[in-house]
């Protein structure tokens, strides 16, 4: 060790694993559907990369969490985002692709990508 | 980056309860499901809550799982890591929000509620066989200021600001200790640690060491910058062979770092250390013993002055403190004196850290702040006595300690509080003692621990202990007498006033307390022949109530000592022949009382 920056470099690179073991339950909450309907229907995928993706981006208090299934499986792949202290937006049939999306715009700036939503979904 | 992290409890507890099995077969499971890449298993160390181990967390949610087995990891494995669904029968109750159906954060249950951990701040939180982990959470950041920010007076100074005092027991000022080494010339100076923890029931300096070992390695080497010495030394019992290896790994790992070594952040400081095993004798953990055995010597104490300041290992200037000191010291350095001196009472600053343990629900690790009621350790968070039974006592320091009784619960715990009411602070062990628990024979069981340990140099140790103890045996006997007792209290006196070292001077601590706050039982003992507390076998005896005797015989068949037969006897409204127990040959193991459905046997 020869400098303080040289250990300042070790710390940052070992923070972010260490931030996800703490118990707070503030924050930025994403819920992947992981039930049988949503496993099948690729939600594995869409989960890594929301992990992948935030760790990439440094993004601060947000927990991407599994889930069950929550009755709409002919939507899967589901994922919910609820910001503090707002509703739960639930996106549905998702993709890799609109994974970016969500992250940009709803997750870092709180603006809801209304066309992915449940709501504006057609079968 | 992975998605999910699993901390399983690596400390000693869990480990004995198969936690490294569970561990072998998380990682099985995890490859099974192809999850490997996704969720990562982290050994950690003790999260303090023992008695429900093996403790298993998940993050991100923060699942508490509970009592795990090994057959359990394949449910956690195939229904919450793959599909979200938290195994809710291995949840702990306490975190289990039924009304929303979700799981509440550690930090509200009622153990961990009220503890703040500076100590222990890092175990069950990082992996402790890997550096990167500590680092990651400010660890040798407090060495990297001292080395390059701080002159070594200057750290000294924090020190004695922030109150901090010897947490093995005695409690004296930490930074005066330093000053003393400090201000003395020598071409070789010491720093070292003493990890010899040998009270009964007493286990935080080794979780502190198998939770955390690098806080350790740390705050030596700025003792070592302080007082102007370039080597140290742990001196750690072989009984501890988690701790010792993870010492080890983390004296590597800092070495590999060069934050062991030559000119560590490219200063002029170089610091090394050494681990040396202890042989488990409880001497060793007294300073001038301790030091004795590391020079390769027979582990006996000398006599003081001169002070290990002065003249310590080989004959130099020496520092030498208990572990928990040292896990205080890297945060005191990093938040300042203030910041830690706003913490605890008037004249004892800081945390304190108790391992609970005895008759009490949450047997487990704590840390609280000084000046923390015993009424709180016991009842909120230790969660109370189990079964219903009531609190009668808590030992505190061991062997060298006294028992505080249930009328001092409310007596803020600090050093001086403690000694005052006949106890001491000790390094943190605390029984919790119920109503069946007989103070005299409490007080024979610390006797018989130091009559062993007693290294023989002195002779009021040596024999005078061993006096003591034939005496409370007369007395658990039913065989002494009043003027014994008289005998016993001056015995006390006696080897308080002329014993060599710290463990002959507090031998008769136990006594003596106890005669304090229960001198009744002592007198039951010798004048009724009677244990108040029904604990002391010899004065003790089994017999039937023959009128409630429904003569079915099942005592009869559990006595492993063939001592209960049938008589002639048949009780009115009864069909069967009473029985009766031969009292010479009973040899009171009380398991005929826990087989009579009629509770036709008593014990008085």
């Amino acid at each position: 060790m020869k400098s303080l920056a040289e250990l300042k470099a070790i710390k940052e690179k070992a923070q972010a694993e260490l931030a996800a073991r703490e118990n707070n339950v503030d924050g930025t909450r994403v819920l992947v559907g992981m039930a049988t309907c949503g496993i099948a229907a690729g939600a594995r995928p869409i989960l890594t990369k929301f992990v992948g993706e935030i760790s990439r981006r440094g993004i601060a208090n947000v927990k991407v969490t599994q889930t069950g299934c929550i009755g709409i499986c002919q939507y899967e792949p589901v994922v919910e985002v609820i910001l503090p202290g707002q509703e739960k937006v639930t996106y549905v049939k998702m993709t890799e692709d609109k994974v970016d999306r969500i992250i940009t715009e709803h997750i870092v700036n709180g603006k809801v990508v209304d066309e992915y939503t449940i709501g504006n979904c057609k079968l | 980056m992975y998605r999910s992290q699993v901390l399983i409890c690596g400390g000693t507890g869990c480990t004995s309860s198969n936690s490294q099995k569970i561990i072998d077969a998380m990682q099985v499971a995890l490859d099974k499901a192809g999850l490997n890449e996704e969720v990562k298993v982290v050994k950690t160390g003790c999260f303090g809550l023992c008695a429900l181990g093996p403790i298993v967390i998940v993050y991100p949610e923060g699942c508490f799982y509970s009592r795990v087995e090994v057959e359990d990891v394949e449910e956690i494995v195939n229904e919450h890591l793959l599909k979200g669904r938290i195994v809710k029968r291995l949840i702990y109750n306490e975190t289990l929000d039924v009304e929303n159906d979700t799981i509440k954060s550690l930090n509200e249950t009622a153990f961990y509620k009220t503890q703040q951990r500076i100590a222990l701040r890092n175990c069950g939180v990082i992996n402790p066989e890997n550096i990167d982990e500590y680092i990651a959470n400010d660890g040798y950041a407090a060495l990297g200021k001292v080395v390059t920010e701080m002159k070594p007076e200057e750290v000294i100074q924090t020190i004695l600001d922030s109150g901090l005092r010897g947490r093995g027991g005695a409690g004296f000022p930490t930074g005066l200790k330093w000053k003393f080494a400090a201000g003395n010339d020598a071409d070789q100076k010491y720093v070292c640690c003493n990890a010899d923890e040998g009270d009964p029931g007493a286990f935080m300096d080794r979780s502190i060491l198998e939770g955390d070992p690098h806080a350790l390695i740390e705050a030596m080497a700025i003792a070592g910058y302080a007082i102007g010495a370039t080597q140290g030394y742990v001196y750690v019992r072989a009984e501890y062979p988690i701790a010792v290896n993870r010492l080890q790994i983390a004296i590597d790992q800092a070495r590999e770092y060069g934050l062991l070594g030559n000119n560590i952040f490219d200063s002029d400081f170089s610091f090394d250390l050494g681990v040396r095993l202890g042989a488990g004798a409880f001497v060793c953990g007294e300073e001038t013993a301790l030091m004795t055995s590391i020079e390769g010597k027979r582990g006996e104490p000398r006599p003081r002055p001169p002070f290990p300041a002065v003249k310590g290992l080989f004959g130099k200037p020496t520092v030498l403190n208990n572990v928990e000191t040292y896990a205080n010291i890297p945060q005191i350095i990093l938040k300042g004196s203030d910041w830690f001196n706003s913490i605890g009472t008037e004249k004892s600053k800081g945390t304190k850290v108790f391992a609970l343990g005895g008759k009490i629900e949450h047997t487990g690790l704590v840390e609280v702040p000084m000046g923390t009621t015993l009424r709180q350790i016991v009842e909120d968070i230790g969660g109370g006595i189990p079964n219903g039974k009531k609190f009668k006592a808590a030992q505190t320091g061991g062997p060298s300690g006294g028992c505080i009784p249930a009328s001092l619960m409310d007596v803020e715990i600090d050093y001086d509080n403690l000694l005052a009411i006949g106890s001491m602070m000790g390094s943190g062990g605390l029984i919790v003692m119920d109503e069946d628990t007989c103070m005299v024979d409490i007080a024979k069981f610390f006797l018989e621990f130091t009559v062993d340990e007693s290294c023989g140099k002195c002779t009021p140790c040596r024999i005078g202990t061993r006096r003591m103890l034939e005496i409370l045996n007369k007395i658990t006997d039913g065989k002494a007498t009043m003027e014994d007792l008289e005998k016993l209290e001056a015995l006390c006196d006696y080897i308080k006033e002329n014993s060599l070292c710290g463990l002959g001077q507090t031998a008769p601590n136990p006594v003596i307390s106890t005669l304090k706050y229960f001198r009744d039982e002592y007198i039951a003992h010798i004048v009724d022949k009677k244990c108040p507390a029904g604990a002391c076998k010899n004065l003790l005896n089994y017999s039937i109530i023959k009128d409630k005797c429904f003569g079915c015989g099942m005592c009869a068949k559990q006595c492993p000592a063939d001592a209960i037969k049938v008589t002639d006897y048949i009780a009115p409204g009864k069909k069967l022949a009473a029985y009766e127990i031969n009292t010479e040959k009973c040899i009171k193991c009380g398991a005929c009382v826990a087989s009579c459905k009629f509770k036709a046997i008593i014990k008085e």
